[in-house]
């Protein structure tokens, strides 16, 4: 995924929407295939899109929103997921991400300014024993005190790790 | 149409086929509740308030969305239906802010009609209020989204209605929200101010701006002069708010409640309606004689030119340079009337009253709107903020006199009036089209023809011994076909299919504006209409052009329709203005 790849609709997907541009169901595959390629929906590409295809930007909000698969914001290079199933939830997953977003200033589904971390709250992953559990990217982290979020966050800030 | 038989709570019945089981019941003369369904949508079952009962059926299907069936015995009321109704209200008010003092609705507030007809004292589930800022970035509408009920009303209107699509539905289940795409403010959004969603919210969470205070403190101002114009449409809806009959014409009840109320000059927009078909007349004939771009397009409804700025700028060349009338009446106001009465403009508060909400952003719409050199429109408050003022100023509506408006911007004729209603001001300008092609008077003063409920109506008339095509369209939604039509003969280089087309973005026109009386349905839409066409014809002069203060006003001030002067103070510009480009 090049996310560095310039905000607008390409060449490929104007074909691809122009070949699904008059069936059934198609706004939905059209979302997908931008979701593919940009690693989510960009408010400037769904403008775009609302103007090629003649379909109220509302309309394509009201797809992109009912359905969590789409995000809207650019995922940060790091996915840090908190669990709120429940039994997650009663061994304090909320006081996880307060100080999640106490550190690192962005809450679920946002992403930090800096673009390392995208925050969001998943329904329970089924490491239910370890709870309270949070990941980052594919690694899990069990049994999580608050005060360790600080030092398992920064291991993977690329400007601490010093990794690009 | 096929008959079905039914029976309602024991009553049998015969209703057509297609029939939903909740209009049955009104017919039958049983109110079900409800809170999504609404006659001007397409129902769709959310608020699960108008459950009924089938004999010998277990499901509880919802009366909006529910087909009758042959032979089919339904109850609509007993205990436990009112329990189960009483338990969904309940639910409703535990998610809903406890603040019906300070609220917009308060008063007409479906929900709390409810609330107050199930008896309900306590809520005894948990409260959970959405926290959420109000959107206050349009001069028209409030959007409260704490007190939504999420009957999805406003979004249907938008879209269906007006097919504006400002509103959709944002997000999911219980964290589903009515509001603009991508994060956008009303402001930055398609919104075109109608007010459409506000008149049919059935709570506060959408309401007009309230204006009211700007008023009283211009009546306070011992400096200010304060002229106030009313609008065609609010004489045949505000009884309505003092329990008169849709479409009951108040006039002179007006002209002296604002009286009471302290205003110095009362003026009627229909004097400016009648201006405005001098205006927009003669730019008609003008475009049809010496081959101007055709069909010329109405501009009276500052919703409409807002869609069209947005999403039909190509048409821009077809619309009508002429403001609308409040416009024009603000803009005499403060020259024409301030001259005579030998005021300084700055010392004239130009107050508007009108069925409108879209009317509150008309007045900073474009530079023009300041042709006076002051802004020549300072307020506008809606039929509703009227009505709430003459309440709070202790005033019996009911039982004052008729009194007369003010000289020399006051009179009007029945063409003026029925400017109200859709297809108004194109009978309006047809009265004096004729006379303004040939220079004599037409037989013919009404044009049942171009009348009625249609969504696009088109009619032919022969003026002259040439065919004169019209078409008038209201809602928005029914406008694409119209202007697609149009287009498509002007790109293949055809003869327009029109020379003449009236657009009104409220279903029926203003009398259905965004900003009257609540509880507009097609029935009182209807009913304002007739009140219109009754006043027209219990006027004395009928046609705009011999208004005598019409004849006058050209004499004195403005030389003739279409003057170097009238430009300047009556005609106005458009530009396209993209949408979402924050
Ligand atoms: S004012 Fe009209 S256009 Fe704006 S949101 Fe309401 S219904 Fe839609
Ligand atoms: S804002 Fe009003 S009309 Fe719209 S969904 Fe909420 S309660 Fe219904
Ligand atoms: S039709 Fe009349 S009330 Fe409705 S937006 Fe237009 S001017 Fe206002
Ligand atoms: S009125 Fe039928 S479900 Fe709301």
């Amino acid at each position: 995924m090049d996310t560095q790849q310039e905000l607008r609709l390409s060449d490929d997907l104007l074909a691809f929407i122009d070949i699904w541009k008059e069936k059934r169901g198609n706004l939905i595959m059209i979302l997908h295939r931008i979701q593919q390629d940009f690693g989510y929906v960009p408010k400037k590409i769904a403008i775009e899109l609302s103007r090629y295809i003649d379909v109220p930007l509302a309309k394509i909000y009201g797809v992109l929103t009912f359905y969590h698969y789409f995000k809207q914001e650019k995922p940060g290079r790091n996915t840090l997921a908190v669990c709120t199933g429940t039994a997650c939830y009663l061994k304090g997953a909320q006081d996880l991400l307060h100080e999640v977003e106490n550190l690192l200033g962005a809450g679920v589904k946002q992403t930090t300014e800096d673009g390392e971390f995208s925050v969001e709250a998943v329904r329970c992953i089924g490491c239910c024993g370890l709870s309270p559990v949070m990941t980052i990217n594919d690694e899990v982290f069990g049994v999580l005190k608050t005060d360790e979020l600080a030092g398992i966050i920064s291991k993977f800030h690329s400007k601490s790790s010093g990794q690009q | 149409m096929q008959k079905i038989h039914i029976k309602i709570n024991q009553i049998p019945m015969e209703v057509e086929k297609g029939t939903s089981v909740l209009v049955a019941a009104k017919k039958a003369g049983i109110h079900i509740p409800t809170l999504c369904a609404h006659p001007d949508l397409t129902p769709w079952g959310a608020c699960g308030l108008c459950v009924v009962k089938v004999e010998g059926m277990p499901k509880l299907p919802r009366a909006c969305v529910t087909e009758v069936s042959e032979g089919a015995s339904y109850i609509t009321h007993d205990p436990e239906l009112n329990k189960i109704r009483r338990t969904i209200v309940e639910m409703i008010l535990s998610n809903h802010p406890n603040e019906c003092l300070t609220c917009g609705r308060s008063g007409s507030c479906e929900l709390q009609t409810l609330a107050a007809n199930f008896s309900i004292r306590e809520v005894p589930f948990e409260s959970n209020v959405t926290e959420h800022p109000k959107d206050e970035s349009t001069l028209s509408i409030v959007l409260d989204p704490r007190k939504c009920i999420k009957c999805g009303r406003c979004v249907l209107v938008c879209q269906q209605l007006q097919d504006v699509w400002a509103l959709e539905f944002i997000g999911r289940g219980d964290h589903t929200e009515m509001m603009p795409a991508a994060g956008a403010l009303l402001s930055e959004s398609p919104c075109i101010k109608c007010g459409q969603c506000s008149a049919h919210c059935p709570v506060g969470a959408i309401y007009e701006r309230d204006d009211t205070k700007k008023l009283l403190d211009a009546i306070l101002d011992p400096e200010l002069h304060v002229a106030v114009q009313i609008a065609p449409a609010v004489r045949v809806a505000i009884g309505e708010a003092f329990g008169l009959e849709p479409g009951t014409i108040t006039t002179g009840k007006i002209y002296a409640a604002l009286r009471r109320i302290g205003v110095d000059a009362i003026f009627d927009t229909n004097f400016s309606a009648d201006l405005t078909i001098m205006e927009e007349g003669t730019e008609f004939v003008d475009r049809l004689t010496k081959g101007g771009v055709l069909p010329l397009i109405t501009s009276c409804c500052p919703s409409w030119v807002d869609y069209m700025e947005k999403y039909c700028a190509d048409m821009i060349p077809n619309f009508s340079t002429a403001k609308s009338p409040m416009m024009m009446q603000g803009a005499l106001t403060k020259t024409y009337y301030a001259d005579k009465k030998e005021i300084p403009k700055e010392k004239i508060f130009s107050a508007a009253i009108m069925p409108c909400t879209s009317k509150k952003f008309e007045i900073v719409r474009h530079k023009d709107m300041y042709a006076s050199g002051q802004q020549d429109v300072d307020v506008v408050l809606t039929t509703r903020e009227l009505a709430r003022l003459i309440k709070q100023s202790g005033i019996d509506f009911l039982s004052l006199p008729d009194e007369g408006a003010d000289s020399p911007i006051g009179a009007y004729t029945g063409a003026g009036t029925i400017f109200g209603a859709t297809g108004g001001v194109m009978e309006a300008a047809l009265r004096t089209g004729y006379f303004l092609v040939t220079g004599s008077e037409y037989e013919k003063i009404t044009f049942e023809e171009v009348r009625g409920m249609d969504g696009i109506r088109t009619a032919s008339i022969h003026i002259d011994g040439k065919e004169l095509r019209v078409a008038i369209a209201h809602g928005v939604a029914n406008v694409r076909d119209l202007l697609n039509e149009i287009r498509q003969a002007r790109d293949e280089g055809k003869e327009p299919p029109y020379h003449f087309v009236e657009v009104m973005a409220c279903r029926g026109g203003c009398i259905a504006g965004g900003g009257q009386p609540y509880n507009t349905t097609d029935e009182v839409r209807n009913a304002r209409i007739a009140g219109m066409y009754a006043d027209d014809q219990q006027s004395e002069i009928r046609c705009s052009h011999k208004n005598p203060f019409i004849e006058e006003i050209y004499k004195e001030f403005l030389e003739t329709p279409g003057s170097g002067k009238a430009h300047e103070l009556l005609h106005t510009h458009y530009q396209h203005r993209p949408l979402y480009t924050k």
